[in-house]
């Protein structure tokens, strides 16, 4: 029953990182639409906002891999 | 690459993966049922730390591996530097033992002359397991590298880059430009310097050792034990504390514009965050590394799980694709690591207002 009540609980927190790093994604995209020569900055910076988010994720799946 | 000949390629495979299925079929009988392919436990062999480098196994269930010295400290029997291979398959050797299941599993164990485990006292397991070769080569190479790097300045002056120059310098300066001195400011980020520059290339030198899986050198999990994201966790967070100035500390135990009821709350909670950085500093490395692993391992094992080799192209392209994902993987949480760390160093230092 842990098991799967584990796995459940990692698809739920994948739900919550994949809309956090689309909202990311969505947001640099805008602000490269409005302004080209900035690219390689907001890459950057989109890049370490979805690392830090991804690790929240990864978080939940630390504590599922435990609870199984 | 021509498109046309990248075409030619993919069909070559669907044709020849479509030819072996076939073939498959028309074996029938098997002399005796084989062992159900366990995945679970394949991958997390693969993950764990182990005492002995496993390289193959061969058809009549023999092992092909290297043994690591094992090397325990036990207060009744003293220092104990042995091969691993005394301890394989569960055999016992000179009071102590491998176990193989229940809640020790895993662990030396020392065994009296009865055979009873004493499950108090675990000796103290000082052993080179993989993950300490594993750390000590990446630490080699470092090593090699940085200090050829040195010669060559040396023996040159600062001129223009030439070698492996060329490669590292940007690096190094990509870190101390973007890194430190935006975190920890100009003034004092020299001394912190070392510190950056060991911690991002030892992590990224592990996690990309990690990645290759053959000859035994490489293909240690270091960064994705969790000792060993702690100890480097601890390091950063000891270096800031003992750089925390006045002004810190006066943010964690009197924070500014705080009325007096609610102190008993907010210490608590500033002591908790004071502990939870490096905490997920900790875990976010780990978990990184260990979900790439575990996601290539379960892509290979799906061949073995079907076992037919019409899944053999499928997985590879996949294993391809996931493999350039986790070198991304590792010069980010490299990066990370030491941006973090960068971080906290200088929110240690606020200035006085």
């Amino acid at each position: 029953m842990t098991g799967t009540m584990a796995a459940i609980g990692a698809g739920l927190a994948v739900i919550g990182a994949g809309l956090g790093i689309g909202r990311i994604g969505g947001s640099a995209m805008d602000a490269i639409a409005r302004q080209p020569e900035a690219y390689s900055k907001i890459q950057i910076a989109m890049i370490i906002a979805a690392a830090l988010v991804e690790s929240a994720a990864l978080f939940a799946i630390v504590v599922a891999l435990i609870a199984k | 690459m021509k498109t046309k000949s990248l075409i030619n390629f993919f069909l070559f495979f669907l044709l020849a993966g479509s030819t072996l299925l076939v073939s498959a079929q028309e074996v029938q009988e098997k002399p005796e049922a084989k062992e159900e392919f366990d995945a679970s436990t394949f991958i997390l062999e693969h993950i764990a730390d182990s005492h002995e480098w496993h390289i193959l196994t061969r058809k009549d269930g023999e092992s092909v591996a290297i043994y690591l010295p094992v090397i325990l400290y036990s207060r009744e029997k003293g220092l104990d530097i042995f091969s691993s291979k005394k301890l394989a398959h569960g055999h016992e050797y000179k009071g102590y033992k491998l176990e193989e299941e229940g809640e020790l599993q895993g662990k030396i164990v020392s065994v009296n002359s009865e055979g009873i485990v004493n499950e108090e006292n675990l000796p103290l397991d000082l052993s080179m397991t993989k993950a300490v070769i594993g750390m000590l080569v990446a630490a080699l190479i470092g090593l090699l590298l940085f200090l050829s790097l040195a010669r060559s300045y040396r023996k040159s002056g600062i001129s223009h880059p030439k070698g492996i120059q060329s490669f590292l310098e940007p690096i190094i300066l990509f870190i101390r430009d973007d890194v430190a001195i935006p975190n920890i400011g100009l003034h004092k980020y020299e001394k912190y310097m070392p510190y950056l520059l060991s911690v991002f290339f030892f992590i990224l030198i592990n996690n990309l050792m990690g990645l290759i899986p053959f000859p035994p050198p490489f293909g240690a999990n270091v960064t994705g034990n969790i000792a060993v994201t702690f100890v480097l966790a601890i390091c950063t967070f000891i270096i800031t504390q003992f750089s925390g100035n006045k002004a810190y500390w006066k943010h964690i135990f009197v924070p500014p514009g705080v009325p007096l009821w609610l102190l008993p709350v907010m210490i608590p909670v500033e002591i908790i965050g004071l502990f939870s950085k490096p905490g997920a500093l900790m875990i976010r490395l780990f978990a990184n590394i260990t979900a790439g692993h575990i996601i290539i391992l379960s892509l290979i094992s799906l061949i073995f799980i079907f076992n037919s080799l019409s899944v053999a192209p499928v997985s590879i392209i996949f294993v391809i694709f996931m493999d350039f994902l986790e070198l991304l993987v590792a010069f980010l949480q490299a990066y990370i690591f030491t941006l973090l760390s960068s971080l906290f160093i200088g929110m240690a230092m606020p200035e006085q207002h």
